[in-house]
């Protein structure tokens, strides 16, 4: 069984558990509050659960690509968690959730072989992206390379071969699919994702000229 | 008796309002551990503390940074009573890590949680000393550090902190950043600004002293200003070096320094006889730089008024003070903040508890 936490877009929260499905789930929309409703959401997943946290066998951060201020709550309350419960970190790509749970139920994981391009905001008027072709025989996302970061109006140049793909836009992510994911890979014998969140922006900052003139 | 069995709660308190993680460990008012991580070297070639950095920094120091306070105070995580967090105020984005961390922590513990406000934290600091002195109240607090300007009546840690001003523009900190630039020197400016003023005359240079004419007095009287002292001297940089003269760094440092330290100094002197409080305690960065301390010692002495600055590492950033405040809460009765609370960029001094 496993805790999933992603804030890549909104906020989601979900225990699962690889024969039981989406044990509990909680989810907002909401692209500002994630310090604020993460520990509740943590909370009532694991009561409504019943799911003692000795249980768990990991927590499953969702790495994104997100906008950076709310990514960065799920993954430190998912490390802060592990730490506490004593249990591993395990991460997922958030758009490699949204393609699974497209592909197939997450329950019963389905084989593919449509192109699938996952769109996400990603705040000041540019999108992120995922391209995918389709899954392995287990049912799991195949994507093409890294996330991408683009204006919407670039994306048809940024994507290679960007008419194939059916175009996903979604606007949350189910930490439930996530854990389902986690969970499969896990079985399938796949390596989960990089410790670094994926940003893919550098800090909106330049090192100035030096100091202007006053006088 | 060891420390780790010295008498009250045991309270991990989490820091991560500016550029520095902070974690300490305290049972009651005992010092356990005090471990801090900052991404201080990150923003020196910004010349300023970059929200954006500072928050990365956060999210990657955090886990090794709790491990480490736990391995300092000879505890296990799950010995804790209680978890302690900045709740505000500070950097929006670089509180939400710490906030985020404290709630998920506090669910996987089982442990109550209690969030604090960064200032009053500063001079909950005060009651971690181990030179067998205590704390009086009420206390005027001066906090002063590259994020904060700000004058306190504190007549209970955890039940009555008063705001008396706080600065209009810039904190005293970043004036010294500022000032620092523009001479040339390096970030961060304290140090540089205080190893550049060794040998030159304090008043050579008659720089302004913020907010402290009559008519400002009357609106302003304990509040503080910066941004005018930042450019006056940027202004009298400028005119030495437009007729050619070279600019006398050691004169403009220790003039600059001395305005800062004269102005904060008069205006918490004059708060503790005004409201006839014979206490001054001092908090934050700045404590650091030796003149901001000896004129304050200087100055109350000559009062008759007490003055308490704890230890530098007390003094600077850190969960250690998070958690003492956490400690006399939980002391006091006061119930958890529970999960829902928000950080709070612009938390008022008045909230003790998030």
């Amino acid at each position: 069984m496993l805790l999933a936490i992603d804030t890549s877009a909104g906020t989601s929260v979900a225990v699962v558990d690889r024969d039981r499905g989406i044990i509990a789930e909680r989810a907002s929309a909401d692209t500002r509050g994630h310090a604020e409703i993460i520990g509740t959401y943590i909370d009532e997943c694991l009561r409504e659960s019943g799911v003692a946290i000795a249980a768990l066998s990991g927590v499953v951060a969702g790495m994104g690509p997100g906008p950076f201020t709310g990514l960065r709550v799920g993954i430190a309350a998912a490390r802060a968690f592990a730490l506490g419960a004593g249990k591993p970190v395990v991460r997922v790509v958030s758009h490699d959730a949204i393609a699974f749970a497209e592909y197939g139920s997450v329950q019963r994981p389905a084989s593919s072989t449509e192109p699938l391009l996952v769109v996400t905001d990603a705040r000041r008027r540019e999108v992120y992206w995922s391209a995918y072709e389709g899954t392995d025989a287990a049912g799991l996302p195949q994507r093409v390379g890294p996330a991408g970061l683009c204006v919407p109006a670039d994306l048809e140049r940024a994507v290679p071969d960007y008419s194939r793909y059916r175009r996903l836009d979604a606007s949350t992510v189910s930490a439930g699919a996530m854990g389902m994911l986690a969970e499969a890979l896990f079985v399938a014998g796949e390596p989960f994702a990089d410790a670094q969140p994926l940003y893919l922006r550098s800090p909106d900052v330049t090192v100035s000229a030096g100091p202007k003139r006053v006088s | 008796m060891s420390d780790a069995q010295a008498p009250g709660p045991l309270v991990l308190g989490i820091e991560t309002s500016c550029d520095e993680t902070g974690i300490g460990i305290v049972r009651g008012t005992t010092l356990l551990a005090n471990v801090i991580s900052s991404s201080m070297d990150e923003h020196a070639r910004y010349g300023g503390v970059v929200p954006e950095i500072a928050a990365r920094a956060h999210l990657d120091a955090l886990e090794p940074a709790i491990t480490a306070a736990v391995a300092e105070a000879g505890i296990h995580l799950t010995d804790v009573d209680a978890i302690a967090v900045t709740s505000g105020p500070g950097l929006a984005g670089a509180l939400m890590v710490g906030v985020g961390a404290a709630k998920a922590l506090a669910v996987a513990l089982d442990k109550p949680l209690y969030a604090v406000n960064h200032l009053v934290g500063h001079v909950g600091a005060d009651v971690l000393r181990d030179d067998g002195t205590e704390l009086e109240l009420p206390t005027v607090a001066l906090l002063v550090s590259g994020g904060h300007t700000s004058l306190l009546l504190v007549r209970d840690l955890v039940t009555d902190v008063e705001l008396l001003g706080e600065t209009i523009d810039d904190a005293a900190g970043e004036a010294f950043d500022k000032v620092a630039r523009l001479l040339g020197l390096p970030y961060p400016g304290g140090p540089e600004i205080d190893r550049a003023a060794v040998g030159g005359d304090p008043g050579a240079i008659r720089f302004p002293r913020g907010l402290s004419h009559q008519k400002d007095m009357a609106a302003h009287r304990y509040d503080f200003s910066f941004s005018g002292l930042k450019t006056a001297v940027a202004r009298w940089v400028e005119q030495k070096r437009d007729s050619g003269d070279e600019v006398p760094l050691a004169d403009v440092a220790a003039s600059f320094r001395e305005a800062v330290a004269d102005i904060l100094i008069t205006k918490a002197v004059a708060a503790c006889r005004d409201l006839g409080v014979p206490r001054l305690l001092l908090g934050g960065g700045v404590v650091a730089n030796a003149r901001v301390r000896q004129l304050a010692q200087e100055r109350c002495d000559a009062e008759g008024i007490a003055l308490r600055i704890p230890p530098l590492s007390l003094c600077t950033d850190n969960g250690a003070m998070i958690a003492a405040i956490a400690s006399q809460l939980i002391a006091a009765g006061h119930p958890p903040s529970g999960l829902a609370f928000s950080a709070d960029s612009t938390l008022p001094v008045t909230t003790i508890q998030g």
